[in-house]
């Protein structure tokens, strides 16, 4: 059982001054799904981020990543996993290939220019390989984010709201990326606010509100708990982003 | 942990090769930090120089200390703002997600305000020789005069890193250097201090500028530096250390 888990939280608590964030946040992920957890702003997704990738102590409780408490094995659990945070941690100054260097180098990787190659390659990002990141879109730089995550090929990847303030393309980009990774036997944790998002890539989804998990399980357990559909009639109205995507697809074809 | 301890060195080499990038690429900082004292040396050689009673023939010679200690004062504002934007930026949530040292980032970032504020002193030491500043000191003196400037840049950069660590803001940041710059004028690195009155003379007498700036002229013109050689390292490595536990102290409460 303990074999095939990623991460086990159990009774996680934590307070700032005057605030109870988590009340006892209980959770476990498979080791080479995609986990999504949902919840709205505020709601404390960014503060287990942190726990989990040990930028922050818990008050209270325990959390296991690959096998290592948090608390007591931060180093260990540093080695497993890789963080990416809710604000594009890249560096504007340097390229795209010197930000993909320098994290190489900071894994103590020999053959960093090599895997900067594969993974720009990998990303799309070979023409402004050699731009200064400021150049960068928003897509862009977040694709550049996640391939620094990928250095040293670390067992569980922490994504904090990886499409927040992405075009709707550069979004379904990201979450190609995504699946790709899990399917590659990465475990994925991720947080979101977006519905459609957990939809599209969770195998399981758990929803935090008010300092605990309220529900969790499949997308189909999810839908379980609401009673059965009636059948409507509804005329179909394509929505905004189908739209969008269906122009931009039109020109790109012209 | 041991893995960690064994690649020290080499991550805070990859830290201090990113800053030292980020000043190269931004060649307008490396600009501030020397045009304005060597306007100031201009200033003060060629307008005020004349009228000033120092009872030195070679004024550039008397002014030199000083003004290296202003360009060094306003060098590391450049390290708390970079600093802090590496706090805000959420960089620093990825190298300390990362099995690095904690501490690698922040000297890397020490020591890049180590060797950027050798070479403005550098570029500020060729212009005065230009305008006439002439040394006898020998190499051991010269070493002297490195040694205590690189401990002056140490002390006040660890500082800097607390402002850094602990601004709300990029104005924030950079602004606690202000009165650092401001220490060198009410000091004998201008005039001597002799020539103040009372409350100002204890004081120019007593901060650290002014033990600095006498041990770097006495260096420099091949006099005995006496005590104040002594008292200079005193203040150095006693605002390094307090500094640097503060900073630390600090660091390990925001990471």
């Amino acid at each position: 059982m303990l074999q095939n888990l990623s991460i086990q939280v159990k009774g996680l608590q934590k307070s700032y001054t005057n605030l109870h964030v988590l009340k006892g946040v209980d959770f476990e992920v498979e080791k080479g799904s995609i986990f999504a957890l949902l919840g709205s702003n505020g709601a404390g997704k960014t503060t287990i981020v942190k726990i989990l990738t040990t930028l922050l102590k818990q008050d209270g409780g325990t959390a296991v990543v690959n096998g290592f408490d948090v608390a007591l094995n931060p180093e260990n659990v540093r080695q497993s996993i890789s963080l990416t945070g809710q604000f594009a941690a890249v560096d504007e100054i340097l390229t795209g290939r010197e930000n993909l260097i320098m994290i190489a180098r900071l894994r103590h990787l020999y053959d960093s220019r090599q895997i900067a190659d594969d993974l720009l390659k990998r990303f799309g990002l070979m023409d402004a390989a050699d731009r200064r990141v400021s150049t960068y879109s928003g897509g862009m730089r977040r694709r550049l984010d996640i391939a620094m995550s990928l250095i040293g090929k670390p067992q569980v990847i922490f994504l904090d709201e990886p499409t927040t303030g992405l075009d709707p393309e550069a979004r379904i980009e990201v979450w190609k990326t995504v699946k790709e990774l899990a399917a590659n036997g990465t475990t994925v944790f991720l947080t979101t606010q977006d519905l459609e998002e957990a939809e599209q890539l969770a195998d399981q989804i758990a929803i935090l509100h008010e300092g605990r998990i309220i529900a969790k399980g499949t997308l189909s357990d999810l839908k379980k708990l609401f009673p059965p559909a009636k059948v409507e009639y509804v005329e179909k109205q394509p929505t905004l982003e189908e739209i969008f995507l269906a122009i931009i697809g039109k020109k790109e074809e012209n | 942990m041991e893995a960690i301890k064994r690649h020290y060195f080499s991550d805070m080499g990859v830290m201090l090769g990113r800053s030292m990038r980020h000043i190269f690429r931004s060649m307008d900082t490396i600009i501030t930090v020397t045009i304005m004292p060597i306007a100031m040396m201009l200033l003060f050689v060629y307008v005020f120089g004349g009228a000033l009673q120092t009872g030195t023939k070679n004024y550039v010679n008397y002014l030199l200390p000083g003004i290296l200690l202003i360009a060094i004062a306003s060098g590391i504002s450049y390290t708390a703002y970079r600093l802090f934007l590496d706090m805000q930026s959420g960089i620093f949530d990825r190298f300390h997600s990362m099995p690095i040292a904690r501490s690698a980032a922040l000297w890397g970032h020490v020591l890049t305000s180590l060797v950027s504020n050798a070479i403005s002193v550098v570029v500020i030491i060729l212009v005065a020789l230009i305008m006439g500043f002439r040394s006898s000191a020998g190499v051991s003196a010269w070493l002297a005069v490195a040694g205590i400037l690189a401990l002056f840049t140490l002390a006040f950069t660890w500082l800097a890193v607390i402002a850094g660590l602990s601004a709300k803001s990029v104005d924030g940041a950079g602004a606690f250097s202000y009165p650092l710059i401001f220490l060198p004028f009410i000091s004998s690195a201008f005039v001597p201090t002799a020539s103040m009155p009372g409350a100002v003379r204890v004081f120019a007498e007593n901060q650290p500028v002014t033990s600095i700036v006498d041990s770097i002229r006495a260096l420099l013109s091949g006099q005995p530096v006496g005590n104040n050689i002594w008292v200079a390292l005193a203040w150095c490595v006693g605002v390094m250390l307090a500094a640097y536990i503060i900073a630390m102290r600090v660091y390990k409460k925001r990471v």
